[in-house]
């Protein structure tokens, strides 16, 4: 695992991307998981390549300021408060707030896919303007439906699959962010940049 | 066919797993016992990581509805078919209409049912692993079910004789290496980590393994950010209780990691019973990767030994 110093920067994380394109599609490596201003490596054959790789690691590192990953642009369709988002009012009562003006900074920042984890396709989004941000529910859910949209803490994300959760839901997409059937199998990509567009079921 | 007469606890469809999706987040899955899925799928003259039933505390029945062979593998289960006993590691003839039953294991935890031809099911995302989180993969992206009905691949081989293999050994010392936060935890959590008889919690699944015994302190309150994690990975939450991280784990995590299971010696925690003790030995890189290639090439030798017979 290559770990970067603190503090967490776009412009690093734009580096990891770009790592992450270079190394994934190399001979020696099995798998490579992009984290949060680090990456981590999988090697085929450990005992052959590992001082190598390490090497290279650092080498490819420092060569990698000038790549620009391929990054897309994804809107997101979302029904905002009611049944699809039971804890909208939560969130703006936080933020002394109406539940409109908490639907209109959400859906007003462009986000950044940092990387893929915890779930299939569960994208951790950087972005959330900060009179957002609410601690999560002291009582998570037990579950949390496929495609809810939430707020944890510093974080904005959707989840693709119903789970337990505690992330105060404030919407839902019909958008799937994972589908095993399909080719590519989840929708998101690190690096790319996601809209969350508010339709006129819900509260917008 | 093989009919599903009583499917048991929780039994699943694994092969080796899905490799190259974990950063969609996509759990690599696959048997928890690796060399026990090899040894029964070269026994029958299956590719080694074709798909197998991973069986969990026996209980199970099937019906066979054709001639040809099976090897069961991992926990003994004081099989039968059709009342006769059937050897655990051994290749055994089965004819059509014939039924398997398998009861409690006395020792160990997982059985694994290799059957001459595999399973003809659709491989999802380059496996037929069962990814029971997301709900796809083996049969329906389900634990199997009384009645439910697999199809049978095409034998390649024929055989003549039943033959039985000496199967890899399984205990409760576990070698690990210690992980990148272990110099955050105090000196007497770094003892007792490695001192003490850890038992398995009924809280433990394909996920995760979650350890009681002592509470491990961490003198470091830094916060860690997200990274990739993967099984055998040795977490230490708040509270103080670690949890092994096993084939199902979600693929980022941010607990520190205490240590690391071996990857030769993951195998032995699939077998590790609720409530047992399991003792962590510690270990070297060079040591971990001799182990891991030791035991390949012992499971290779088997291979070879039963393609020559």
């Amino acid at each position: 695992m290559l770990e970067l110093e603190p503090p967490v920067s776009l412009e690093s994380q734009q580096r990891i991307w770009g790592l992450n394109q270079r190394l994934r599609n190399h001979e020696s490596v099995q798998e490579v998981i992009p984290g949060m201003n680090n990456i981590t490596l999988i090697l085929r054959d450990p005992q052959q390549n590992a001082l190598d790789a390490i090497e290279r690691l650092q080498r490819w590192w420092e060569e990698s300021e000038a790549e620009f990953p391929a990054s897309r642009e994804v809107s997101i369709p979302v029904i905002y408060g009611g049944a699809s988002g039971p804890d909208l009012t939560v969130v703006a009562e936080h933020a002394g707030l109406t539940p409109r003006q908490v639907v209109e900074l959400h859906s007003s920042s462009e986000y950044v896919v940092f990387f893929i984890g915890f779930q299939p396709g569960f994208p951790y989004l950087g972005g959330l303007d900060s009179r957002l941000h609410t601690p999560r529910r002291a009582e998570p859910r037990v579950a949390v439906p496929a495609g809810s949209v939430g707020i944890g803490g510093s974080q904005t994300g959707i989840y693709p699959l119903a789970s337990p959760g505690g992330w105060q839901l404030i919407g839902h997409t019909s958008t799937a962010l994972f589908d095993p059937r399909q080719q590519p199998p989840v929708l998101l990509r690190p690096g790319d940049r996601v809209r969350f567009v508010p339709q006129q079921e819900g509260v917008c | 066919m093989l009919n599903i007469l009583r499917a048991g606890l929780a039994t699943t469809i694994q092969d080796a797993g899905r490799a190259g999706w974990r950063q969609y987040g996509i759990s690599p899955g696959g048997v928890l016992d690796y060399p026990a899925m090899f040894t029964a799928n070269v026994l029958v003259g299956n590719a080694p990581h074709s798909a197998v039933l991973e069986i969990v505390l026996g209980q199970f029945k099937a019906e066979f509805t054709r001639n040809g062979w099976f090897a069961l593998t991992g926990a003994g289960c004081q099989a039968e078919l059709d009342g006769q006993p059937v050897w655990t590691g051994w290749r055994t003839a089965v004819k059509k209409g014939q039924v398997l039953s398998l009861a409690m294991p006395k020792r160990g935890m997982r059985s694994y049912l290799a059957v001459q031809g595999g399973f003809n099911l659709p491989a999802m995302l380059g496996s037929l692993s069962t990814d029971l989180k997301a709900g796809f993969g083996g049969f329906k992206g389900r634990i199997l079910q009384d009645g439910d009905r697999l199809p049978l691949g095409k034998p390649t081989r024929t055989f003549d004789r039943k033959v039985g293999v000496r199967q890899l050994l399984w205990g409760n010392r576990i070698r690990a290496l210690p992980g990148p936060e272990y110099h955050e935890f105090s000196r007497d959590a770094q003892q007792a980590f490695w001192r003490t008889a850890w038992k398995l919690s009924p809280q433990s699944n394909r996920m995760g393994y979650r350890l009681e015994g002592r509470q491990l302190s961490r003198e470091s309150p830094r916060e860690l950010l997200s990274h990739g994690v993967m099984p055998g990975v040795i977490q230490v939450p708040p509270s103080g209780q670690p949890i092994v991280l096993m084939a199902d784990a979600q693929t980022t995590g941010g607990y520190p990691r205490i240590a690391s299971v071996i990857e030769a010696d993951l195998y032995h925690l699939a077998q590790i019973r609720l409530g047992e003790p399991v003792h962590f030995i510690h270990c070297t890189l060079p040591e971990a990767m001799l182990a891991r290639q030791h035991q390949q090439r012992a499971l290779d030798q088997m291979m070879w030994g039963l393609n020559e017979d």
